[in-house]
């Protein structure tokens, strides 16, 4: 499926300033291996030494957190928005 | 040179001081780190200008969050403008009976009068913006569930800066209204605060603003340490047994606990190990499911909650206040909606302050606490009412009825008088299926 991942800047210094692709990727797996081919100095930002997803980094699917989708499960739908996004606090 | 910086929470990474909350090489948050080694010498030797950082000196410094000043990351040369914080804490004996506690030992820290918008919001603010003007911003912004709409909006004001507030739009009304007045502009986002956040992240990414909760988060974090360096001096430098605070991102439980390691490392207070107790609403509890399931990570929630000021479902701040709650040996409860106005009034009948949804999930909370023997009675315990009640007053509607005007003559007063002796009793907050379910 193709698909469109936004990158945000503090980690574009790994994408030579790059802030969005597209892509085809069936899965939130299938897309992390399209960015470390991509972009081989982004693959330790996104997972940490175990190859997890890294607990801050929060991913939305079209505006809504793929945790709600299904997560690792959820199968990219054509056209599907991506973005890559830090937590951050409340209030 | 600045006696703090930024420091990586996870990969320990230093940046400086800059408008940045996320470290580029792991994602984790940023946090300030202290000189804590200068700090000890500046408790016997003064710095700064300040005089000696010792019980005595801070005591006699103006009664607001400023005199704490070394422990916060304030711009060289700041000079305060508003007298925020140091609020009251006081013994409420009369809610403690009700709870089962012991009055003398049952402390409410309450900050539904903290100045100048009414919630302990404008503590981090306050820190937040003494940033943004060094920083060289002229608009600050954040998304808010409502008290930090409001302390953004009127310390912006104050200060002279442009403010863009970002909103779920189904806030209260008293919240919105009391964002709008300080001339800001309010933007009101068709969606959840989770929502309205991801958003802000994506505009502070595209534009050089000043967002309190974003790029200047590890700034804005530090002021709620205001609450327990406030709590210890208070209570006569010392630390209570056990602090209950409300928990929406879930950062202010972290940073009480800071503030206690702070006050213990300066040796300003003899060392404690103080549990930590937090309090959430049912209808959006990733922190208390995280507790009680015995999860070290958080499963996000769609809110669903009277309780808005608490209602994020995704709290970034999740993740250390599991680690803070667990490590002290401490608990988290959370109470439905019924039991969030059944504690507003409970307290106000018995203490005579009116808390928002937020301070009645911690009074709510802080029951369930006593009934499950996790607080003993004996033990020194500090409730933190972190919300104003005149700006969630539309969950009381219908709760009280207007009643029919009586003619000013004392015949109708006596009339009146004889209808209504049966006069309403104060809530009662345990319900017999509750405490039957929990075996109280």
């Amino acid at each position: 499926m193709a698909i469109k991942v936004q990158i945000p800047s503090a980690l574009r210094r790994h994408t030579a300033g790059v802030g969005s692709i597209t892509c085809t990727a069936a899965n939130l797996e299938d897309l992390f291996s399209v960015l470390d081919e991509k972009f081989p100095d982004l693959k330790p930002h996104l997972r940490d030494d175990k190859g997890q997803v890294r607990r801050f980094l929060n991913i939305y699917v079209n505006e809504e957190d793929i945790r709600f989708l299904g997560g690792p499960e959820y199968a990219f739908q054509e056209g599907d928005e991506v973005l890559l996004v830090p937590s951050i606090a409340g209030g | 040179m600045a006696h703090y910086e930024l420091r990586c929470r996870e990969c320990g990474r230093t940046w400086g001081n800059q408008p940045r909350s996320i470290c580029d090489d792991c994602f984790s948050p940023l946090e300030v780190t202290y000189d804590y080694d200068g700090l000890r010498a500046s408790v016997l030797h003064g710095s700064n200008g300040h005089g000696a950082f010792s019980r005595e000196s801070i005591s006699q410094r103006p009664p607001n969050m400023w005199r704490y000043a070394e422990l916060l990351p304030l711009p060289q040369g700041f000079e305060p403008r508003l007298p925020v914080g140091f609020t009251p804490l006081f013994q409420a004996p009369r809610l403690a009976k009700r709870l089962g506690a012991e009055g003398r030992n049952f402390y409410i820290k309450n900050d539904a009068v903290c100045l100048p918008t009414l919630s302990f919001k404008d503590r981090v603010v306050a820190v937040a913006l003494s940033q943004a003007r060094a920083f060289g911003f002229d608009t600050v912004s954040c998304s808010s569930t409502g008290n930090l709409a409001n302390a953004v909006a009127a310390q912006a004001a104050r200060e002279g800066l442009k403010a863009w507030i970002f909103i779920p739009a189904d806030l209260e009304p008293a919240k919105i209204l009391g964002t709008n007045v300080y001339g800001a502009k309010v933007v009101r986002i068709a969606g959840n605060y989770d929502q309205v956040n991801r958003l802000c992240s994506q505009i502070a990414d595209e534009h050089r603003w000043g967002f309190v909760n974003v790029n200047l988060r590890p700034y804005y974090a530090e002021g709620s340490k205001t609450v327990g360096f406030e709590i210890a001096e208070q209570l006569g430098w010392r630390l209570p047994d056990n602090v209950v605070c409300p928990m929406a991102g879930g950062s202010l439980i972290t940073k009480i606990k800071k503030a206690f390691d702070e006050l213990i490392k300066l040796g300003l207070v003899e060392a404690k190990e103080v549990k930590f107790f937090g309090a959430q609403a049912t209808g959006c509890s990733p922190i208390s499911t995280a507790i009680k399931t015995g999860s070290a990570e958080i499963e996000p929630q769609k809110p669903a909650t009277i309780a808005r000021s608490l209602a994020i479902g995704n709290p970034a701040d999740g993740h250390y206040a599991i680690k803070t709650i667990k490590s002290s040996g401490g608990w988290s409860e959370d109470v439905s909606d019924p039991e969030v106005i059944d504690s507003i009034r409970l307290l106000a009948e018995t203490e005579g302050i009116f808390t928002e949804t937020a301070g009645g999930v911690t009074v709510g909370t802080a029951a369930k606490l006593y009934r499950q023997d996790r607080i003993l009675p004996e033990e020194t315990t500090v409730l933190c009412i972190t919300g104003n009640g005149l700006k969630t007053t539309d969950v009381l509607a219908g709760v009280y009825q207007t009643e029919r005007p009586i003619a000013p003559k004392l015949a109708e007063f006596e009339s009146y008088l004889q209808r209504t002796l049966d006069v309403a009793e104060v809530p009662e907050i345990v319900a017999a299926a509750e405490a039957a379910r929990i075996g109280a």
